[in-house]
């Protein structure tokens, strides 16, 4: 089943305005891929992620667009119907394996009860499935590890147990909410291959969202650059690595390690992403762009298709390179 | 020993002035800090916003109590005044006294009557008692305005015992931990231990009646609980960085207590000095109705007037002026302190982005 | 495990020791015997007469140890009478007080744990309620109740409660206590509603922090997204976190069952020790006072060690630690 966002926009009000932390965000996920959201913190990706839950916390509102699962429009759904697709059609892990567990229940319980919320079993069958699911996860001993409580368990088994909840009703969206950022380097390997081996298996689609460039590499077929809400590039992961369109998403590229020989000074991005009360009217991006002129400041750039496998929203590929 | 704490006028008229200089101290340390501080500002005009009328309704206590804490001897006195009236000028009165002097009855008349209550005969000054008069033939009225000196004494006095010593000992034990911490925690352990209503009255009986011992009881039975949190704080400041740096560079343990551990803990002296006072107000009402309480305050006016109540034709109106002028200093108080907690900390300012 | 049992009951045992001594200076060195005397006989009692007082109520002896009285000295007599739990005789009248205590114990208990279970059950109940609709206008009265509630001294709650549903409805006796069972509860019952009215509004604003403060957790969010209901997000996972500090607080609370209520029983009549209390106080009574103090810092030191054990049984981190 594809998920299909279109025109998003969430709001929180912030003083006497509402400032759109998700601004008309559309993108499609066709069944079996894989989409990265990339952008800094405060960019407005997990809040995507949580819209589309429809788990944006007050005072915070979608105020616009769709989401269509398979077709089946999710923000008309009553309380009980979108509580029966969370969990069960499109479920999310979270960045902190460590607070996103309840800390004072067994973890095979916690796996158990995303079961027993969606199919009417007995308790016995739902231990029974979730050990299985333990053990696909890839937790040793999952037998004695079921009646563990989360603090006795690492970061990375942690993020296992989030896994093995989530897939537990086999979801036809898996949402990874920064799934390895809070994990040792060689734990995230582990993790992100466990994620690409499920994909393959259950058939799943995964919105991946992350700040590093790396992961995407290694799991995505298409990324979406956000900065300050906005969708600023769209593409193909190969076209985007290799040749980005968007000053943000160079900048991005540009201040990886690998892009530069060793010694050489790493780029960075001038700035800080601004306040969502100090963005600006125009591009949002334009305060801190190194190819900054005159439309930028007040008009906003539409996303523009520059081929078919990648489109940008940006006025200075009009004036640098009009062939392209 | 306990005769240090008894009573005595001079004792209770150099109390009493002790809550100008308290008051006058309290609004020079705000005027002081929101000047020099942006966070204490936007904190104090946030309350200031918020709790309008709360912030409003104190002040006029404040300013009352202030008006009863200005004393003098001497002044015009009337010819109609009665013994006790004419015992009165001898001694210092405030602008209060002088404004009700010479409002005595010979017993109870209900509110704006003519006549006195029980009896038909006219009254000295018929229609002049709003909230009538009590037994003694007291103006009501003039009572429960006098409470509002006695409340904040009460509260102000005994903050001003309790909270530096809690901070002293709390600084001390978070900061430098070891034996002296040990030592500390021993004797808050030992003090919390006893429960509170019934160690201040055993302080209260040993120590001798008097305002002086009940705000030292008070005093002693209440400075734990800040104690511990200063202690809390301090120890969880201790280990931030800039106190971390400060200490690297060779700085004096004295100037970091004094430069970076007392100004973080200033917002928690001001949230507890709101909330502890209401709870000491109560405490003492408490104390009252058991007949240890504070001479003139509104909780002893409730428990002289408990009995009245059942008497027929009832008399009402001693519990309900006191009663109402507690409960609204109490609702006042607390509501500042919620809002002060609220603009401090926050954690309770609701869910995050 | 046991080990952490065995080194807070050491460290509880230090503490007893703590009160005791505190007590001793308090009723022997800030209070002189001769202070408890002349209170009990009145400023202008003759020398003589303060004298015999004294000899009849063992205030005669020395105070410390020393040589030829290493037993029969105060210290030592004020430590043997509180750790054997005898307490001597009423200074008033010399009544035996540990009999006085032990009549005075289930009146109390009658009175308190019924007020203590209605009270923690309402509290919690109506708080979740008030969680539940944070941040709209149910909560903010539900606060603003509180505060309202909390600003009210008990005093005015008794005397309220007993003139308006006492004596206007006819509702309650006003006062008096009787132990047969057929009239026990309508002796019962308005002290019990006055109790828990006037604790109520500081009990929701303490459990409603706590709930707000579990709510806002990372974990709550994840509930959701398994699609856990509203009902039982509350209920299987923001209340089984805020247990940990609702258990504190309402562990902690329970010895104080046995001290009873001084206001409560004073204005209501009933012969707990709450009323035994208020009459040492009119009696200038100091050595029932004192062990009223020493019995409630026991329960109190006792109360703190099974709630750092409680603790560790509702939170697994500190237990599997």
């Amino acid at each position: 089943m594809a998920l299909e966002v279109e025109g998003l926009t969430t709001e929180f009000p912030l003083g006497d305005r509402r400032v759109p932390i998700v601004d008309d965000v559309s993108f499609v996920l066709p069944e079996g891929r894989c989409l990265a959201l990339v952008g800094e913190s405060g960019s407005g990706k997990s809040m995507t992620a949580l819209s589309l839950l429809r788990l944006v916390p007050r005072p915070g509102r979608v105020t616009r667009g769709s989401i269509r699962l398979g077709g089946r429009e999710l923000r008309h759904l009553s309380v009980p119907e979108i509580r029966h697709v969370r969990g069960h059609k499109l479920a999310m892990i979270f960045q902190e394996p460590q607070t996103s567990l309840n800390p004072v229940v067994r973890v095979g319980e916690q796996v158990t009860e995303a079961i027993l919320l969606h199919e009417r079993i007995g308790r016995g069958e739902a231990r029974k499935r979730a050990l299985g699911l333990f053990e696909r996860v890839g937790i040793p001993e999952p037998g004695a590890r079921f009646d563990y409580y989360p603090h006795q368990l690492s970061g990375g088994l942690k993020q296992r147990v989030m896994i093995s909840m989530a897939l537990s009703m086999r979801p036809e969206v898996l949402i990874a909410d920064e799934p390895t950022t809070a994990l040792d380097v060689t734990i995230q390997a582990q993790i992100l291959a466990l994620l690409r081996d499920l994909q393959g298996e259950f058939g799943m689609s995964i919105l991946l969202i992350t700040h590093d460039l790396g992961v995407v590499n290694q799991l995505a077929d298409e990324v979406l650059v956000l900065y300050a809400g906005r969708v600023v590039e769209k593409a193909a992961t190969n076209q985007l690595l290799s040749q980005p369109l968007h000053p943000y998403t160079r900048g991005l590229l540009d201040s990886l390690p690998g892009r530069r020989r060793p010694g050489e000074r790493l780029y960075e991005i001038q700035g800080v992403v601004p306040s969502p009360l100090d963005w600006p009217r125009g591009c949002r991006f334009c305060t801190r762009c190194p190819e900054v002129f005159e439309p930028c400041a007040e008009q906003t750039p539409p996303l523009e298709a520059f081929s078919s496998e990648q489109s940008a929203a940006c006025h200075a590929r009009h004036r640098e390179r009009p062939g392209t | 020993m306990s005769a240090l704490f008894s009573a005595g006028p001079v004792r209770e008229a150099l109390i009493s002035d002790l809550i100008v200089v308290l008051v006058l101290a309290l609004f020079l340390a705000a005027g002081w800090a929101a000047r020099r501080n942006e966070i204490w500002r936007e904190a104090l005009v946030g309350v200031l916003r918020r709790r309008r009328y709360s912030v409003l309704v104190l002040s006029l206590y404040v300013f009352v109590a202030l008006l009863d804490s200005v004393l003098w001897v001497g002044g015009a006195h009337s010819v109609t005044s009665t013994g006790a009236d004419k015992v009165a000028l001898q001694e210092a009165r405030s602008p209060l006294d002088r404004a009700f002097a010479d409002s005595s009855e010979k017993s109870y008349s209900a509110p704006l009557s003519r006549v006195e209550f029980y009896d038909v005969s006219a009254l000295a000054r018929p229609g002049s008692h709003v909230f009538g008069t009590n037994v003694l033939g007291q103006d009501v009225l003039y009572l429960t305005i006098k409470g509002a000196r006695v409340a904040l004494l009460i509260g102000g006095l005994t903050s001003l015992i309790a909270i530096p010593l809690a901070l002293f000992f709390g600084i001390l034990a978070g900061y430098f931990g070891g034996r002296i911490d040990d030592v500390v925690f021993f004797v808050m352990s030992t003090l919390v231990s006893m429960p509170g209503i019934l160690l201040l009255i055993a302080l209260i009986m040993a120590l001798g009646q008097s305002t002086f011992s009940v705000c030292v009881a008070l005093g002693v039975t209440s400075w734990v609980g800040f104690c511990r949190l200063a202690r809390g704080e301090t120890m969880k400041l201790r280990e931030l960085d800039f106190v971390a740096a400060a200490r690297s560079l060779g700085v004096k343990d004295r100037v970091i207590l004094v430069r970076h551990i007392l100004p973080n803990l200033m917002h928690l002296v001001v949230i507890t000095f709101v909330l502890m006072f209401s709870g000491l107000v109560l405490s003492e009402a408490t104390l009252a109705w058991l007949g240890i309480g504070v001479n003139g305050s509104w909780g002893q006016m409730i428990a002289q007037a408990k009995d009245e109540l059942s008497r027929d034709p009832i008399v009402w109106w001693n519990v309900v002026a006191a009663g109402a002028a507690l409960f609204v200093l109490l609702l006042a108080v607390n509501r500042v302190g919620d809002a002060l907690r609220d603009v401090f900390d926050p954690r309770t300012r609701g869910e995050k982005l | 495990m046991l080990a952490y049992v065995v080194r807070r009951l050491g460290y509880g045992c230090f503490v007893v020791l703590g009160v005791l001594f505190f007590l001793f200076a308090l009723f022997f060195l800030v209070t002189t015997p001769d202070d408890i005397a002349q209170r009990a006989l009145g400023e202008k009692a003759m020398p003589q007469v303060v004298e015999r007082w004294k000899e009849n109520h063992g205030y005669n002896r020395p105070l410390w140890p020393g040589p030829g009285h290493t037993t029969d000295n105060l210290l030592v007599d004020h430590f043997q009478k509180m750790l054997t739990f005898e307490f001597g005789n009423s200074d008033a009248d010399g009544v035996p007080i540990r009999q006085r205590i032990s009549e005075g114990a289930l009146p109390s208990l009658l009175l308190t744990v019924p007020m203590f279970v209605i009270g923690i059950t309402l509290g919690i109940g109506i708080s979740l309620f008030v969680a539940f609709f944070r941040e709209t206008y149910i909560d903010r009265l539900g606060v603003f109740v509180s505060v309202l509630t909390m600003s009210i001294p008990l005093l005015l709650y008794i005397i309220g409660g007993q003139f308006l549903l006492g004596k206007m409805l006819r509702w309650f006796p006003v006062s008096g206590f009787d132990l047969h069972p057929g009239v026990l509860a309508r002796f019962l019952a308005l002290p019990i509603l006055v109790g828990v009215l006037s604790s109520l509004g500081s009990d929701v604003r303490f459990f409603r922090t706590v709930f707000i403060e579990e709510i806002f957790k990372d974990y709550v969010r994840t509930a959701r997204a398994k699609g856990a209901g509203e009902m039982r997000v509350m209920t299987g996972h923001v209340l089984r976190n805020a247990m940990i500090p609702v258990v504190t607080n309402v562990v902690m609370a329970i010895p104080f069952l046995f001290t009873g209520s001084l206001l409560l029983e004073a204005g209501f009549g009933i012969p707990g020790l709450g009323s035994l209390t208020v009459e040492a106080i009119q009696a200038n009574d100091f050595s029932t006072l004192r062990a009223m103090v020493f019995l409630g810092s026991l329960l109190f030191i006792f109360g703190q060690i099974l709630t750092d054990i409680a603790y560790t049984w509702v939170d697994p981190r500190i237990r599997l630690e």
